[in-house]
């Protein structure tokens, strides 16, 4: 399977009369996404704001972040199992409005949610402090279920960033990536020297407001399966859930998944990179050991050297990280992990829920706990209250001045267990 | 004016004699006393080593409790702004001393405290997450090595400068896990240590797994129907309105409620905190979690003695393994203190 995606640079975004493209400035007609979304009658006010890189702007508290893309060639379309039908994607070609997003806020669930900066010591830690964020603050109805009201935000984010990705459905890419995956027995044929490596793509599924979708299917409805990396890089998973919003996997890094990128950058000439599989961290010890059973049968079914799994949430997620990484070990299979640490604020505490010997090779994405002081913005998008009762706020979070102190935990994306960051924790 | 060190010796390097000395009872020497000498050149002008304790490591060890508060007397009347112990090299009990009388000064007297160790001496891992234990080799011939990275420290510690990490500075690792930015992504640097592992090529893990605490079970408790049993949560069940204002997320406290005579929790009086989980079913209701109907049938059924009359809550998600640890203390202390048999700790 063989997947162009074209990259259309976005240096700038503002409103317009028109939703389109000029050069790298993306103008977007509110108005008319605004008739769009407002479809959805369970949604009462929608406000569509802009946040751009370097402004005094806090958008709280963040639901999701959506990168806007369009496919131009191939099978199916964008986000399937939501905007486009079920077809399998990853093949043909798919456009990026590079530096754009969607980035969803208003108060939805109540506790996890998350933080953008978009200047300041906060934005260090995000990598959506980067980007050109057309912002959704929305409300919906009161007599709906929490539940409910995550599916009314994503299905908003996910329609807006498809709303935005025609918007360069005539757009000539400035540049073009390529990514291919041949068949599994022509793949062994031509890299028949190289060590066989797949990605083990643990998915957020621990329950209501803890869910990930693939191809419109609640992750934890599944048992472990094996995907073309390029799949992901058509929005075949979607972000639906509510943990922590420093590890938390946004619908961006989904299909930015920097893991996947990494491994193909290597494929052909260190690596022989077969593909990915899915699997998920239900709650119940049963599905732990049946997934795990089945992740590591794919493995060795797939004849395998090496893979990498990368982790979503913290705590009881951690013993599925630890059950795979053993499970896998033990059939002489090599294993890194990629987890993020909680290890209290004084950094004293055990990072994990769970351990094991064999797990001797760790990525970490930094202590979540770590507290930092943001200080006041200009400008608030969203809720600002909301700073004492997210998960790593606490009372008190929010100080009189508008500057907030709070754990990591709060910003979007900042200890990233797709290794979306650079930050990292070392031992003292 | 230089900084005041104080600095501790066991009997052997107080010079006043080997195993046989070892039950000499602690006393102190205005200024400088053997290894004293080369810490004092090590630290130079800035600080000057105005007294040293010394202790038989023997009578220390036997007498540990009343050890420490006669030496922290003997320190303090000094005012010193630094304790400097040893360096106890691979010796065992004067490692232990030299951990337990650090931790005891840092803790009573707020001030920085150094010593050195080989790292397997047993002092290491008692109080290497407590003290900047400098890593020494295992016999005093590593004196000359040793002073200089103490010296080194015990400056910093006193100017406030900041501690770089281990391997700069030449002490054990604390297990102090410290946030950096590194030059790649953490994507990149698990493809690089993949294909490090899968050639056989050395790599290091950035989080190296700790050993785990196992809890070894109590015997069963006898006789139910006499024992008072309480219910202990991380749930997050708290009286509305989360009196204590307990975080959704890493908890910083635990609540003790009164269920004296309450038969059921019902949704207009009890609510979840927790962060972690869909909370409707709990708010609905919040017996799902912490079991108070049930256990009052128990309780009406002679199943269970009693239910206690206070229950204990706290947020289980993103909550340290410390503070943890510390609530748990605190909070059997006073099940036991209570007369409780038995807990349910039910989590989510």
């Amino acid at each position: 399977m063989k997947l162009e995606l074209g990259y259309v640079p976005i240096n700038n975004i503002q409103f317009g009369q028109e939703t389109c493209i000029t050069g790298t400035a993306l103008h977007v007609n509110a108005d008319e996404l605004a008739t769009i979304l407002r479809e959805d009658e369970r949604i009462t006010s929608l406000e569509v704001d802009i946040a751009r890189p370097g402004e005094e702007v806090r958008i709280i508290p963040v639901k999701d972040v959506i990168e806007p893309r369009v496919k131009v060639e191939g099978k199916g379309g964008i986000f399937p199992g939501f905007m486009s039908k079920v077809d399998t994607v990853g093949s043909g070609k798919t456009l990026v409005l590079k530096g754009a997003a969607v980035v969803t806020c208003g108060s939805i669930v109540g506790f996890q949610e998350g933080i953008i900066d978009m200047t300041g010591p906060g934005a260090e830690y995000t990598p959506y402090s980067k980007t050109c964020n057309l912002v959704l603050n929305i409300t919906v109805k009161d007599d709906i279920e929490r539940h409910e009201k995550e599916e009314c935000i994503r299905l908003a984010g996910l329609k807006a960033a498809k709303y935005l990705g025609e918007a360069a459905k005539e757009a000539v890419p400035s540049y073009v990536e390529t990514y291919e995956t041949p068949s599994l027995i022509e793949g062994h044929e031509i890299y028949k020297d190289l060590p066989r490596v797949a990605y083990v793509y643990q998915l957020q599924s621990q329950g209501l407001l803890h869910d990930t979708y693939v191809y419109g299917v609640d992750a934890k409805r599944i048992l472990p399966t094996f995907i073309y990396p390029t799949e992901v890089m058509d929005g075949a998973i979607v972000s639906g859930n509510c943990v922590s919003a420093c590890d938390k996997n946004t619908t961006y890094a989904h299909m930015n998944n920097p893991i996947i990128k990494e491994l193909y950058s290597r494929h052909g000439r260190d690596i022989n990179f077969v593909g990915v599989i899915l699997t998920n961290e239900n709650v119940t010890l049963a599905d732990k050991e049946r997934s795990s059973e089945f992740t590591s049968k794919l493995v060795e079914f797939l004849d395998l050297d090496g893979v990498i799994i990368s982790e979503e949430g913290f705590g009881n997620p951690d013993t599925d990280l630890i059950m795979n990484c053993r499970k896998i070990e033990e059939k002489g299979i090599r294993t890194v992990l990629v987890t993020d640490e909680y290890a209290g604020r004084d950094g004293a505490s055990q990072s994990l829920a769970d351990a094991h010997s064999l797990a001797n090779a760790v990525v970490t994405s930094g202590n979540a706990n770590e507290v930092i002081v943001l200080p006041p913005m200009k400008k608030i998008i969203g809720n600002h209250e909301a700073a004492n009762v997210i998960a790593g706020g606490f009372n008190g979070s929010l100080k009189e001045d508008g500057s907030i102190e709070a754990e990591i935990q709060v910003i979007t994306g900042a200890t990233s267990e797709l290794g979306f960051t650079k930050l990292s924790a070392v031992g003292y | 004016m230089p900084y005041r060190v104080v600095h501790y010796l066991n009997q052997f390097f107080g010079q006043i004699g080997g195993e046989d000395k070892a039950g000499t009872r602690p006393f102190v020497k205005e200024g400088i006393v053997g290894p004293g000498l080369a810490l004092q050149g090590a630290l130079g002008q800035d600080a000057q080593v105005v007294a040293t304790v010394i202790c038989g490591d023997g009578y220390f060890n036997e007498n540990m409790e009343v050890a420490k508060k006669e030496i922290l007397s003997m320190i303090k009347s000094y005012s010193p702004d630094i304790l400097i112990a040893g360096p106890a090299f691979n010796a065992g009990r004067y490692g232990v001393a030299c951990g337990a009388i650090c931790k005891e000064v840092k803790d009573e007297l707020g001030i920085p405290v150094v010593t050195g160790m080989y790292p397997e001496n047993p002092g290491v891992e008692i109080y290497k997450k407590d003290i900047y234990i400098a890593k020494t080799s295992d016999s005093a011939a590593g004196m000359r090595s040793a002073v200089p990275v103490m010296a080194k420290l015990a400056l910093k510690l006193l100017k406030g400068e900041s501690i770089a990490s281990p391997d700069e500075e030449g002490y054990i690792e604390r297990g102090i896990r410290k946030n950096v930015f590194k030059d790649e992504l953490g994507a990149k640097r698990a493809v690089d240590m993949l294909i490090a592992k899968l050639n056989g090529r050395e790599f290091k893990t950035e989080y190296p797994m700790p050993d785990f605490d196992r809890v070894t079970p109590n015997p069963p408790v006898k006789d139910m129907s006499k024992a008072k049993v309480a219910l202990v949560t991380s749930g997050g069940i708290v009286p509305k309105g989360n009196p204590d204002k307990i975080e959704s997320s890493s908890a910083s406290k635990y609540g003790k409620y009164s269920i004296a005579g309450v038969e059921v929790l019902t949704p207009d009086k009890y609510e979840t905190a927790h962060g972690g989980y869909d909370p409707v079913y709990a708010n609905s209701d919040p017996n799902r979690v912490l079991p108070v109907d049930a256990m009052r049938e128990l309780e009406k059924e002679g199943v269970i003695g009693k239910l206690h009359d206070y229950y204990y809550a706290t947020v289980g998600n993103g909550t340290s393994v410390a503070n943890a640890k510390k609530y748990a203390q605190t909070i059997a202390k006073e099940l036991v203190a209570d007369g409780v048999q038995a807990v349910i700790l039910t989590s989510t």
